[in-house]
C-alpha cells in the first residue's frame, strides 16, 4: 500500500470534509486525514484554513502523526501566528518526553517556527535540552541555538546560550561537538560587528581536532571549516594542526577533502619552514587530482577551486597537466574549466602535448568549447615564447579549415600574438586577408582592421581593404567603427600621399554622420591633431606600444588570498568575495594570515598592515584593454583653436599635410626623435598646452630661525617645486637695530644631496625692520648623507654679523620628479619584487575627495596614477612616484565609496621614505 | 551553512516535494529555476550552480528529477553537492529507485527523512542503515515508539550494536577500472587505474578489522622493499577507517558497517600496455559510403581472458545500410547511439581480431556538423588486477572470539576507456 492514494481526493468541499475527518474520534481516520492534508500541502494547495484542526491532533502518542503535524506547523505557523501559540504547550511538554527522539523533534521544530511569540517560550526547553542526558537531544539543541540567533540574536546573548554552546565544544560526544561548532561558526559569521562573538583558543582547537577523528563526515566538514577561521598563534601551532588535518585528505567525501585543503592552504602562509611546506605541497596534489573522478558537479567545484590553487601555488599541480585533458563525454562546464587550467599550467615542458590537445578540441562541434580552445592556443603562444611559432602554425592550420567561427576566433588571438611578438609573424597577414569576407563578428572584424592598420605599410592594398569596410560604415558595430577610424588614420600617417581622400571620408563619417559620442570625439581628436601638428599626430598615433603581458585573467592578489580562505564555498566558485552575492552580511573580509616573522619590521608604522599579502595591480586583461585603446583614447583635449569648418575638409588638412609629407617622404633622420609615449601628464600637457606652469603644492612658510637665535635675523621659509626645479623660498626679516649685508648660504650634507644652485641674493644692506623675499634655486647633485629625520636640512647663513645655523624640514614632495610615471607592467613586477615588510600602511582620515580629484591633485604633484580599479565599490588607485635620487615609491590608496577614511599603502625598496610620502599625501590632499 | 531549502522537481520543473530548512528565502523562487536553467542551456553556458538576485541554485539530476538546493549565503558548495548525492543514495536505499512515482508513494517517509538528514541546512545522520533503524516505512505498526539508535551519535556512527549472524563471513572484491585516453595517432595521453575495494560484511557484534595490502610505502617502511608491492598514488577511505592511524603507520583498521559498502578506493598511473588496444582505419567517401576496418588486440597474459568485451565504434548519424564482416563475436548497428557495437563474449590474452564494416551515406550533407566521438571499449577480466595489488590478510577480531572467513575476488574492468579516431 502506498501513500499515493492521499493525493487522489479532488472532490468539491474537500477542506470541509478534511475538517470533519480531522475532528473524528477514530485515531485511524484522524491520521489518514492529516496525511491527506500534508499531501495537499505537498502539491501546493493552501490548507492553512485547517490550522486549528490540525493542531488539535498534535497531542498524540503516534510518532509518525506527530511528525506530520509538526511539519504542518512549520509550514503555516508564520501565516497564523496567533493560532500557533496554541501549539506551545504541546511543544514544551514534548521537550520533556521520556523518549529522546520526541524531545529532539520538539526542540528542532520549535526552532523552525519563526514566530516571535513562540520564540519566547523556546528558551526554557532549549536550556534544558542543551544539558540533556541524551547526545541526540544535545546535538539537536546545539543547532537550535543558531536557529534562535537567526530569529532573535539579542535573546540568545541575553539568555547566555552562547556560553552553553561554547561548553558543548567540550562535550564527550563528537556529534554534539560538531553541531556546536557549526552553530558557533554561523553565529560568528552573522555577528553584526563582524568580530567573532566566541573566540577560539588553543584549548578548544585541540578538542575540535580530537573530535575530528570521531565524528561523521559532515561533522568533520563543520570542524574543518571552523578551523579555517582560526589564526594559529605561531608557526609551531600551525604545523601541528596541519599534521593532524592531513589524514583528512584521504577521506572518501570530496567535501571533507576540499575543506581540509582550505585549512592547509591557509596555514601554509604562516609556515616558513620550506621543508614542511614542500612536503605539504606534495601531499596536496594527489587528492586534488582524485577529485576529478567524482560526480561532475563536484568536479566543477573542484576545478574552480583548483583554478585558485594553481594561481596561488603553481607548484602543486605543475606535473599534473594530463589529468586536465578533456574527455569527450565531460559536461561542457567541466570542459571549459579544464581548458582554463590547462592554459595556466602550460609551460615549455608540456607545451607540445597541450597544443596537440588544443588542436584536437578546436575541431570538435561545441561552438563555445571550440572558440575557447582556439583562444587558448593564442594564449599559449603569448605565454610560452618558445612555442609561439608552433602556435601560429596551428592557428593557420585552423584557419585553413574555413570553419567560420574558428577563423574569426583565430584572427582575434593572432592580433594579440602580433602585439606580443612585433615584426615576427607578419608574413601570415596575406593568409589572414584571404578570410576578410567571412568575418561577421565585430570582434574579429575589429581585430582584422587593427592588423591592417598596424601593418599598413606592408600590405600593398591596405587602402582598398579598409575602403571596402568603409562602405558599410554606418551598419558596423561601434567597436569596428572606432577601429576602422584609427586604422585609416594610421594608414594615412604611413602613406599620406594616396590616402588623403580616405581619411577625410572616415573623419567626416565619424564626426558628422555618427551619433556615437565616442566615435565623434575620437574623430575630432584625430582631425585636429592632423590639422594642427601632423608630426605630433604621428608620434601619438603611431607611438610604440608597450608589450602585452603573458598571463591573463589572473585574479588580483588580495582577492585571490581572500578566495583561498573561502575554498569549497560558493565564493570560490564565483571567484567573487561573498559580499558580492550575499546580501546584508557585513562580516569581516577574510585574508590570509600574515607571515608572523615579517611583522617586527613594519612595527614602526603607525598602523602596520593587517594583511601583509602583497597587493598589486592586477588583472592584466584590463591592462591589455587599456593599452590597446591607449593610442586611440587620449585624455580629453582642450584645443583653443577655432572650431573646424565642417564643409571644406580639404582645406582643413591642407596646412598640416605639407608638413606631414615632408616628414613622411623626406629623410626620416630629420624626423623628430621618437619621443616617449605620451603618457606622462607633463608631456601631454606640453603637447596640448594644458598646464602652462607647473607648480606643485606649496607648504605655508614656517619660522626657521627666530630673531632671538639669529642675532636679529628672522628667517621663515618653505620649499617648492616649480617647473621641475626645487627652490627654497625664504623671507628674511631684519629685527635688529643695524643693517645686515654680505649674505651667503651653505647646506650641510643631506639625504637627497640638495645644494644651492646659485648664490644667495639678498638685497644688501637689509635695513632694520625691512624684510625681503628670496628665492634660491636648488639642485640635488650635492654630497649625500642620511639624515634623521630623513628630510632634515641643516643650513648655515652668514652675514656681516655672524654665521647662523638652523634646520629646516624639506617636504618630500618637492623631490617627486616629473618622469615618475611607471609603466604598468614594470609597476606590477616592481610591486611584487618589493618585499612585504617594506609595505607601510597609513590612514588618511576626514578626506572629502573622490578618486578623480585625488588623481588630479596628486598628478599635479608628480604622483602618477598607474591604474584605477573598483573593487566592491571601493576605488583603488595605484600610483608611482620617482624621487630625485631615482628611488621609486609605489602606493595604493583605497577610497571607500563616500567614505572619508582612505587607506594609503606605501611600498618602496627604501622604506625610510614612507613617512615622508605619507606626509606629502596628507599635505597635498588637504591643500 | 549550506542549504536553505531542498526541492525535488520533476523534469518540467514542477515541485514534487520540498523542505524549507531556514525560512530565509521565499519558497516561490523555485519557479524561476527551470526558466533560468533553460535559458542557460540555450546559451550553452549551463553550470550546476545558478546565481540569481535572490539566491543560488545548486542542482543535480537523477532519473529525470532535479534535486535542487537553494541558499542565500556563501554556502560550502562542495558540501551541498556531496549532500545532494548522498540524499539520492539514501532514497535509493530506502525505495530501490528514486523517481516521480516513488516520491508520491512515500511522501510521508520522505518528509521524515528530510527532517532527519538536514537540520537548519546542516547535514546530520546520512547513513541509511542507521536511519532505517528509527525511520521505518512501517512506523505506524510499531507499538513502542522507536528511539534514536546509539549509533546516531556514537563515534561509530555507521554500525549498530547487537548484530548477529550464524555464519560469520566477509567478502572482499578488489575491482580495478582502467581509464584510458589515446589520441588518433595511437599515442596514449592518459592511462590510470582507479581501484576500489568493496566489502560485504556479515559479521556479528562489533568486530575490529585490519586489512593488509602489498602497499609499497608500508613495505619500504618495514624493510620489505624488495617484495612485490604497489605504489598507491592517492587513497580514499570510507568514514569507518581510522585515517590518522593510516597516516602514521599505513595500517588500515576499522569497524565495518554491516552489509555492503566501499571500504576504499585508490588511484595510480600506469605505464603498462593498454589491456585492449584498438586500431581503426576509417575511410570516408563523402556522399557515398564510409568503411571501417577495426583491429582489436588483447595485450594481457595469455592465461587471462576478458569477458563480455564490447567495442563501440561511432558512425555518422545519417549512415545507412550497414554491412559487417568479422571472424569472431557479433556486430550490431545501434542507430539510437549512432554506433556499431562489436561484442566478443570471450577474448583471451594475446589475441588479435578484425572486423570490417561498411555504411552508405546520403548524397546530401546535413546542416549540423557532427563531432567525432571516440571509440569506447567495455570489458571485464576476472582473477586479475592490472596494478598487481594483493590482499595479504584480513584480520577479524571480535570479543566473542568467533572465527570468520574472508573471501577475496579480483576483477579488472574498463573505466573511462576512450580511443579517439580520425
Amino acid at each position: 500500500m502506498t501513500d499515493a492514494k492521499y493525493f487522489t481526493t479532488t472532490k468539491k468541499g474537500e477542506i470541509f470534509e478534511l475538517k470533519s475527518e480531522l475532528n473524528s474520534d477514530k485515531k485511524e481516520k484522524k491520521r489518514e486525514a492529516v496525511k491527506k492534508v500534508i499531501a495537499s500541502m505537498t502539491v501546493g494547495k493552501d490548507v492553512s484554513a485547517l490550522f486549528p484542526d490540525v493542531v488539535n491532533c498534535m497531542q498524540t502518542d503516534n510518532l509518525e502523526l506527530k511528525k506530520l503535524v509538526y511539519l504542518y506547523l512549520m509550514n503555516y505557523a508564520k501565516s497564523q501566528p496567533d493560532m500557533a501559540i496554541m501549539a506551545v504547550n504541546t511543544f514544551v511538554k514534548d521537550c520533556e518526553d521520556p523518549n529522546p527522539l520526541i524531545r529532539a523533534l520538539a526542540v528542532r521544530t520549535m526552532g523552525c517556527i519563526r514566530v516571535d511569540k513562540i520564540t519566547e517560550y523556546l528558551c526554557e526547553p532549549l536550556r534544558k535540552c542543551l544539558k540533556d542526558e541524551d547526545p541526540y537531544v544535545r546535538k539537536t539543541a546545539a543547532v537550535c541555538v543558531a536557529k534562535l540567533y537567526d530569529i532573535n540574536a539579542q535573546l540568545v546573548e541575553d539568555q547566555g546560550f552562547l556560553d552553553q554552546l561554547k561548553d558543548l565544544l567540550s562535550d564527550s560526544n563528537p556529534m554534539v561537538v560538531a553541531n556546536a561548532v557549526a552553530a558557533l561558526s554561523e553565529i560568528n559569521d552573522s555577528s553584526p560587528s563582524g568580530a567573532p562573538l566566541v573566540e577560539m583558543n588553543a584549548a578548544t582547537i585541540n578538542k575540535l581536532l580530537t573530535a575530528l577523528n570521531e565524528c561523521t563526515e559532515w561533522g568533520q566538514i563543520f570542524i574543518l571549516d571552523s578551523l579555517s577561521n582560526y589564526n594559529p598563534k605561531d608557526e609551531r601551532e600551525a604545523q601541528s594542526i596541519c599534521e593532524r588535518i592531513t589524514p583528512r585528505l584521504a577521506h572518501a567525501n570530496a567535501a571533507v577533502v576540499l575543506s581540509a585543503v582550505k585549512v592547509l592552504m591557509k596555514y601554509m602562509e604562516i609556515i616558513t619552514d620550506q621543508e614542511f611546506v614542500s612536503v605539504l605541497t606534495r601531499k596536496l596534489a594527489p587528492p586534488l587530482v582524485t577529485l576529478l573522478s567524482s560526480e561532475p558537479e563536484v568536479q566543477y567545484v573542484a576545478l574552480r577551486n583548483i583554478n585558485l590553487i594553481v594561481q596561488k601555488r603553481p607548484d602543486i599541480l605543475k606535473h599534473e597537466m594530463k589529468v586536465f585533458f578533456v574527455k569527450y563525454n565531460d559536461p561542457i562546464y567541466v570542459k571549459l574549466e579544464k581548458l582554463d587550467i590547462m592554459i595556466r599550467l602550460a609551460s615549455q615542458a608540456n607545451i607540445a602535448q597541450v597544443l596537440s590537445e588544443l588542436k584536437e578540441y578546436a575541431t570538435e562541434v561545441d561552438v563555445d568549447f571550440v572558440r575557447k580552445a582556439v583562444r587558448a592556443i593564442g594564449r599559449c603562444a603569448i605565454k610560452v615564447e618558445q612555442s609561439a611559432e608552433r602556435c601560429v602554425a596551428t592557428l593557420l592550420d585552423l584557419i585553413q579549415t574555413k570553419v567560420n567561427y574558428v577563423v574569426q576566433e583565430a584572427i582575434v588571438v593572432i592580433k594579440d600574438i602580433f602585439r606580443k611578438y612585433p615584426n615576427k609573424y607578419e608574413s601570415i597577414i596575406s593568409t589572414l586577408c584571404e578570410n576578410l569576407d567571412t568575418l561577421d563578428e565585430p570582434e574579429a572584424r575589429a581585430s582584422m582592421i587593427w592588423i591592417i592598420g598596424e601593418y599598413a605599410e606592408r600590405i600593398d592594398n591596405a587602402d582598398e581593404l579598409l575602403e571596402s569596410f568603409l562602405e558599410g560604415f554606418a551598419d558596423e558595430n561601434s567597436q569596428v567603427q572606432l577601429q576602422l577610424l584609427t586604422a585609416i588614420v594610421k594608414l594615412f600617417l604611413k602613406r599620406p600621399a594616396d590616402t588623403q581622400e580616405l581619411v577625410q571620408q572616415v573623419l567626416s563619417l565619424a564626426t558628422q554622420d555618427s551619433d556615437n559620442p565616442d566615435l565623434r570625439d575620437r574623430g575630432f581628436i584625430y582631425w585636429r591633431l592632423l590639422s594642427t601638428d601632423p608630426a605630433a599626430a604621428k608620434e601619438v598615433v603611431l607611438a610604440e606600444k608597450p608589450l602585452i603581458s603573458e598571463e591573463t585573467d589572473l585574479l588580483e592578489p588580495t582577492l585571490l588570498d581572500e578566495l583561498i580562505c573561502h575554498i569549497a564555498s560558493l565564493a570560490s566558485v564565483y571567484h567573487k568575495p561573498p559580499s558580492a552575492f550575499v546580501e546584508g552580511r557585513s562580516g569581516l573580509r577574510k585574508a590570509l594570515p600574515a607571515k608572523l616573522a615579517g611583522e617586527t619590521t613594519t612595527s614602526e608604522a603607525p598602523s602596520s598592515s593587517s594583511s601583509s599579502a602583497p597587493q598589486v595591480i592586477p588583472s592584466q586583461d584590463s591592462l591589455i584593454g587599456d593599452l590597446l585603446s591607449m593610442d586611440i583614447n587620449p585624455p580629453a583635449v582642450i584645443q583653443p583653436a577655432q572650431p573646424a569648418p565642417f564643409g571644406g575638409g580639404v582645406d582643413l588638412l591642407g596646412g598640416g599635410l605639407d608638413a606631414l609629407l615632408d616628414v613622411g617622404v623626406g629623410n626620416t633622420a630629420t624626423a623628430p626623435p621618437p619621443a616617449q609615449a605620451p603618457m606622462g601628464g607633463g608631456l601631454l600637457g606640453d603637447i596640448f598646452g594644458l598646464a602652462p606652469s607647473t607648480t606643485t603644492y606649496v607648504a605655508p612658510k614656517t619660522l626657521w630661525l627666530p630673531a632671538v637665535k639669529g642675532k636679529g635675523l628672522e628667517i621663515s621659509g618653505t620649499f617648492i617645486r616649480k617647473n621641475g626645479q626645487i627652490s627654497m623660498e625664504m623671507t628674511l626679516t631684519n629685527r635688529a637695530m643695524q643693517a645686515m649685508s654680505g649674505f651667503a648660504i651653505q647646506f650641510n650634507k643631506n639625504s637627497f644631496g640638495v645644494i644651492p644652485a646659485q648664490p644667495l641674493q639678498v638685497p644688501s644692506p637689509l635695513t632694520p625692520n625691512q624684510s625681503c623675499d628670496v628665492s634660491l634655486l636648488l639642485n640635488t647633485s650635492g654630497p649625500v648623507q642620511k639624515m634623521d629625520p630623513l628630510n632634515n636640512l641643516q643650513v648655515a647663513i652668514k652675514n656681516n654679523i655672524d654665521v647662523l645655523y638652523f634646520a629646516a624640514l624639506i617636504p618630500l614632495h618637492v623631490y617627486f620628479t616629473e618622469d615618475g610615471q611607471m609603466d604598468k607592467r614594470i609597476f606590477l613586477s616592481t610591486w611584487k619584487e618589493i618585499p612585504t615588510q617594506n609595505e607601510v600602511q597609513y590612514n588618511l582620515s576626514n578626506m572629502t575627495h573622490n578618486s578623480d580629484t585625488v588623481v588630479q591633485k596628486m598628478q599635479q604633484n608628480n604622483v602618477f596614477t598607474i591604474a584605477k580599479r573598483n573593487v566592491e565599490g571601493q576605488d583603488m588607485l595605484y600610483q608611482s612616484i620617482k624621487l630625485t635620487n631615482n628611488v621609486w615609491v609605489l602606493t595604493e590608496i583605497k577610497i571607500p565609496p563616500g567614505g572619508s577614511l582612505f587607506t594609503l599603502s606605501v611600498k618602496s625598496v627604501t622604506v625610510d621614505v614612507a613617512p615622508g610620502v605619507y606626509q606629502a599625501y596628507e599635505n597635498i590632499l588637504r591643500s | 551553512m549550506s542549504s536553505s531549502a531542498v526541492f525535488i522537481l520533476d523534469v518540467k520543473g514542477k515541485v514534487l516535494i520540498s523542505r524549507n530548512y531556514r525560512g530565509d528565502i521565499d519558497m516561490g523562487v523555485i519557479e524561476k529555476f527551470m526558466p533560468l536553467l533553460m535559458e542557460k542551456e540555450e546559451e550553452g553556458n549551463v553550470t550546476p550552480i545558478l546565481l540569481t538576485n535572490e539566491c543560488t541554485f545548486a542542482y543535480i539530476k537523477h532519473n529525470n528529477l532535479y534535486i535542487v538546493s537553494i541558499t542565500r549565503m556563501n554556502a560550502n558548495i562542495a558540501l551541498v553537492f556531496a549532500f545532494l548525492h548522498k540524499l539520492v543514495q539514501v532514497m535509493i536505499e530506502y525505495f530501490k529507485e528514486l523517481e516521480e512515482e516513488s516520491i508520491r508513494d512515500n511522501f510521508v517517509i520522505i518528509y521524515e527523512l528530510m527532517d532527519e538528514l538536514l537540520d537548519f541546512g546542516y547535514p546530520q545522520t546520512t547513513d541509511s542503515k542507521i536511519l532505517q533503524e528509527y525511520i521505518t516505512q512501517e512506523g505506524h505498526k510499531l507499538e513502542v515508539a522507536p528511539r534514536p539508535p546509539m549509533a546516531v551519535t556514537n563515534a561509530v556512527s555507521w554500525r549498530s550494536e547487537g548484530i548477529k549472524y550464524r555464519k560469520n563471513e566477509v567478502f572482499l572484491d578488489v575491482i580495478e577500472s582502467v581509464n584510458l585516453l589515446a589520441n588518433a595517432n595511437g599515442h596514449i595521453l592518459r592511462s590510470e587505474i582507479v581501484g576500489a575495494i568493496k566489502m560485504r560484511v556479515y559479521l556479528s557484534g562489533m568486530p575490529e578489522l585490519r586489512l593488509g595490502l602489498n602497499d609499497k610505502v608500508l613495505f619500504e617502511s618495514t624493510g620489505r622493499g624488495k617484495s612485490k608491492s604497489v605504489e598507491l598514488e592517492d587513497v580514499k577511505f570510507h568514514q569507518c577507517v581510522r585515517l590518522s592511524r593510516f597516516e602514521v603507520d599505513r595500517t588500515i583498521s576499522f569497524i565495518p558497517p554491516d552489509g555492503e559498502f566501499e571500504l576504499m578506493s585508490y588511484r595510480l598511473n600506469t605505464h603498462v600496455k593498454p589491456l585492449i588496444w584498438i586500431e581503426s582505419v576509417i575511410e570516408r567517401h563523402a556522399h557515398s559510403r564510409v568503411e571501417y576496418m577495426v583491429k582489436a588486440k588483447s595485450q594481457f597474459k595469455r592465461r587471462s581472458t576478458a569477458n563480455n568485451v564490447e567495442i563501440i565504434i561511432p558512425v555518422p548519424g545519417d549512415a545507412d545500410s550497414p554491412k559487417f564482416k568479422t571472424g569472431i563475436g557479433s556486430v550490431k548497428y545501434a542507430p539510437e547511439q549512432s554506433a556499431i557495437i562489436w561484442t566478443i563474449k570471450s577474448f583471451p590474452g594475446g589475441k588479435e581480431y578484425l572486423m570490417r564494416a561498411h555504411f552508405g551515406l546520403p548524397s546530401v550533407i546535413g546542416e549540423d556538423s557532427e563531432g567525432r566521438p571516440p571509440i569506447q571499449v567495455r570489458f571485464e577480466i576476472p582473477y586479475f588486477t592490472t596494478s598487481g595489488i594483493q590482499v595479504r590478510y584480513l584480520k577479524i577480531i571480535e570479543k566473542s572470539g568467533y572465527q570468520a572467513l574472508p573471501w577475496v575476488r579480483y576483477i579488472t574492468q574498463n573505466g573511462d576507456y576512450q580511443l579517439r579516431t580520425n
